[in-house]
């Protein structure tokens, strides 16, 4: 066991420098940045036109102090409810033919105003096509009510209120909305997990492809058992997944941090905490990436050619998608029978425990299932490595579908077989 | 009492239903050269390979160094594969210690013997360079280095001298008698009778997935008889009767096997009848007519073509 695990992390050490230090590593860590940035970027840009089309801009034709009173109401307003709330206003001076001005402002593609209100604060109207009229009419009135009643505080010289201090009491207790937080928890993990072993154990196939074409596999397998070499080129894919995800990590953790700082404060936390559910997060990333990519190594034995290996891989990625289905499908109910199914069936196990992290506070079926994960990947390790030994180097008993023979029977087999 | 670095009995390895080796005794002494000579398709390769653990034998069982399971002996064995195999970005350097790290040598000490080992065979400038820029003939010397780095005590080369030009066959042979004379022993397979001629103590003749010739050089050329090489003035004469029924004319003299009786009575016999002797010449068979005779014609005349032609 010793010298497995030693051989082992000679391959993985090899694997591991020649992948991080070449050029390809820099494109694996951009490559998906740029949907991200693309997406982002566009996301923006679409936002602003989006902004720009829900968010009117009204033209008003109104006397200075009438405005000043207006333009201070809408102010007033856009503080307790959001600037977003309320259309933008072109505050404009009248002029002796208000009719030619407000046909004037609308046709106007360059000011781009919705509707025109113009008329005395006491009867405004608002002109304007059906649909804005529609979209603006009760936020102007509402501007309007309340640049009157400051009018009338002012007649009257009394003194406006004070703005409500409304006091907020926060309860440690999550309420029943944190319940469908959680939920949205659970799935977002579970579609980074994916999203990140499907991307990432997917390489495995074609290193072993190059391993096999440099015909060093030859040489790895004369010195240290096929079991070894399988252990190490995981660890090194591990590895330089894990370097990967530090750095789209940091480059994530940044971006928040510096361009959407409220958003880690409006993300509903796990039931575990984030501490526990950050760290179970990158024990279950480990315990599916080798649960996956020890299967994709058994796969790429079988394949020869980068052909082959889309063909190969196809069933497994969609077997895939059916286990993260089959966990998602437990989010919700981490006490139920389709939770503990997902659970237990090794390869959505980690899929449905990160799940029920997010939505159930006990450690101790964590620790269960990390257990119970470890002895599959020893076991797939295994098997992988048998069909590897099979396959390519033609060596090993191939399976044969006679176990159920009868030993007699078995044995005059083999015997007529030695005689060939 | 004989100590073996290698011992196998009755090997027998099957590849879809074929029968690729059908039985394999063998047994290398410590210390020495063995060499495995066989045509194209013989079972050298498998034989070899089953022998280093790479592939498990159907049946029969083999010892490596002691070892039943021959990946237990990994560490004081080095192996240079028929189809050479290194990582193309890797320097030579790295690409050494890297050999020598996969059978147990820390990386910095196989660093600084790869440094050692490429000045000795004037590679010295080529440690910072990575494979892909190198001629194959020095590829294939950084992997021989490769198997030697961490001081083997048993060194097992398949076809070693196939790709090499003849400077560096000549290298090759010298480097394989340095381990030899520090008690390495040395297995090595061989499409060229020459060099298994010229290096081996022993050897082993496989055809057809069988040993059909296990022992000394010697022994195996002595399983023939020295021939007669005779030229004579005279063309037809009484001294004909003299010569031996399986004489035959040969590049214009007669050629037979040396009688039981010995030479000198035939010489006489040839003197009285007026033979007229111009040339005579008693030649010892080589290894190339033992292996002619052990192997067959057919297996000769697939190891006296050259490898590409096989390939092709």
């Amino acid at each position: 066991m010793r010298e497995l695990i030693r051989a082992a992390l000679v391959i993985a050490r090899r694997d591991y420098t020649a992948s991080v230090f070449s050029k390809t590593f820099l494109a694996f860590l951009i490559f998906p940045l740029v949907p991200l940035l693309i997406g982002g970027m566009f996301g923006r840009m679409g936002s602003e036109i989006d902004r720009k089309a829900t968010h009117p801009t009204v033209a008003v034709i109104a006397p200075a102090d009438d405005a000043a009173l207006i333009g201070a109401a809408r102010s007033r307003l856009a503080a307790r409810m959001g600037d977003q709330a309320l259309p933008d206003l072109r505050l404009i001076a009248p002029v002796r033919d208000i009719s030619a001005q407000t046909n004037a402002l609308l046709a106007d593609t360059h000011e781009n105003v919705v509707a025109v209100a113009r008329g005395p604060l006491d009867a405004p109207a608002l002109a304007g096509p059906r649909a804005a009229i529609f979209a603006t009419q009760h936020d102007v009135a509402l501007i309007y009510d309340t640049a009157r009643a400051d009018r009338a505080f002012a007649a009257a010289g009394i003194a406006r209120p004070a703005p409500t201090e409304l006091q907020t009491i926060v309860v440690e207790q999550a309420a029943g909305n944190d319940s469908s937080a959680r939920m949205l928890t659970a799935r977002l993990g579970q579609l980074i997990l994916m999203f990140l072993t499907m991307m990432l154990a997917g390489m495995l196939l074609s290193n072993l492809i190059e391993e096999k074409s440099n015909k060093v596999i030859e040489v790895l397998a004369a010195a240290v058992p096929v079991d070894g070499i399988f252990l190490g080129k995981l660890l090194a894919m591990l590895a330089m997944s894990l370097t990967g995800i530090a750095v789209w990590g940091t480059i994530a953790v940044a971006t928040i941090a510096i361009f959407y700082p409220g958003m880690a404060t409006a993300l509903p936390p796990p039931a575990t905490g984030w501490p526990a559910f950050v760290v179970l997060g990158v024990v279950y990333f480990i315990g599916c990436f080798l649960l996956l990519g020890s299967l994709f190594l058994g796969v790429g034995g079988l394949a020869s050619t980068a052909r082959a290996v889309q063909t190969l891989s196809m069933p497994v990625t969609m077997g895939q998608l059916g286990v993260v289905a089959f966990a998602s499908s437990a989010v919700g109910d981490p006490y139920g029978k389709v939770a503990m199914g997902a659970s237990i069936f090794p390869w959505s196990s980690p899929f449905a425990m990160l799940a029920r992290a997010a939505e159930a506070p006990e450690i101790w079926p964590h620790l269960l299932a990390i257990g119970w994960q470890a002895i599959w990947i020893a076991l797939i390790i295994r098997a992988s490595s048998r069909l590897f030994r099979i396959s390519v180097l033609k060596s090993g008993k191939p399976f044969r579908w006679t176990f159920w023979r009868k030993p007699a029977a078995r044995a005059a087999m083999s015997g007529s077989s030695a005689q060939a | 009492m004989t100590e073996y670095a290698i011992e196998a009995h009755r090997l027998i390895k099957t590849f879809n239903g074929t029968l690729a080796v059908r039985g394999i005794d063998l047994a290398v002494p410590a210390g020495s050269i063995f060499g495995v000579l066989g045509p194209n398709g013989a079972g050298k390769t498998t034989t070899l390979r089953m022998l280093l653990g790479i592939i498990d034998p159907d049946e029969g069982h083999r010892t490596l160094l002691g070892h039943s399971q021959p990946l237990r002996a990994a560490r004081e064995v080095g192996y240079l594969p028929e189809e050479r195999g290194l990582y193309p970005a890797m320097h030579a350097r790295d690409a050494i210690a890297f050999m020598g790290a996969l059978r147990g040598l820390p990386l910095k000490t196989g660093r600084t013997r790869a440094d050692d080992l490429l000045a000795r065979y004037e590679l010295g400038h080529v440690a910072a360079r990575p494979i892909r820029t190198l001629s194959k003939g020095m590829a294939q010397t950084v992997q021989l280095l490769g198997t030697l780095v961490h001081r083997p005590r048993l060194i097992v080369l398949d076809e070693p001298f196939s790709g090499l030009d003849a400077l560096n066959q000549t290298r090759l042979e010298a480097m394989i008698r340095e381990q030899a004379a520090n008690g390495v022993t040395i297995l090595f397979s061989t499409h060229v009778i020459a060099h298994a001629e010229r290096l081996c103590e022993r050897i082993a003749i496989i055809a057809k997935g069988r040993v059909r010739f296990e022992g000394a050089v010697e022994e195996a050329r002595n399983r023939l008889r020295p021939r007669v090489r005779l030229g004579t003035r005279e063309s037809d004469g009484a001294w004909r009767s003299a010569l031996p029924a399986d004489a035959v004319i040969e590049r214009g003299a007669w050629s037979f096997e040396l009688p039981d009786s010995g030479v000198e009575p035939l010489l006489k016999a040839l003197i009285a009848g007026g033979a007229g002797i111009d040339t005579l010449s008693i030649e010892r068979p080589g290894l190339h007519d033992a292996f002619v005779a052990i192997a067959g014609e057919a297996a000769a005349a697939q190891m006296d073509r050259p490898q590409e032609e096989l390939a092709a």
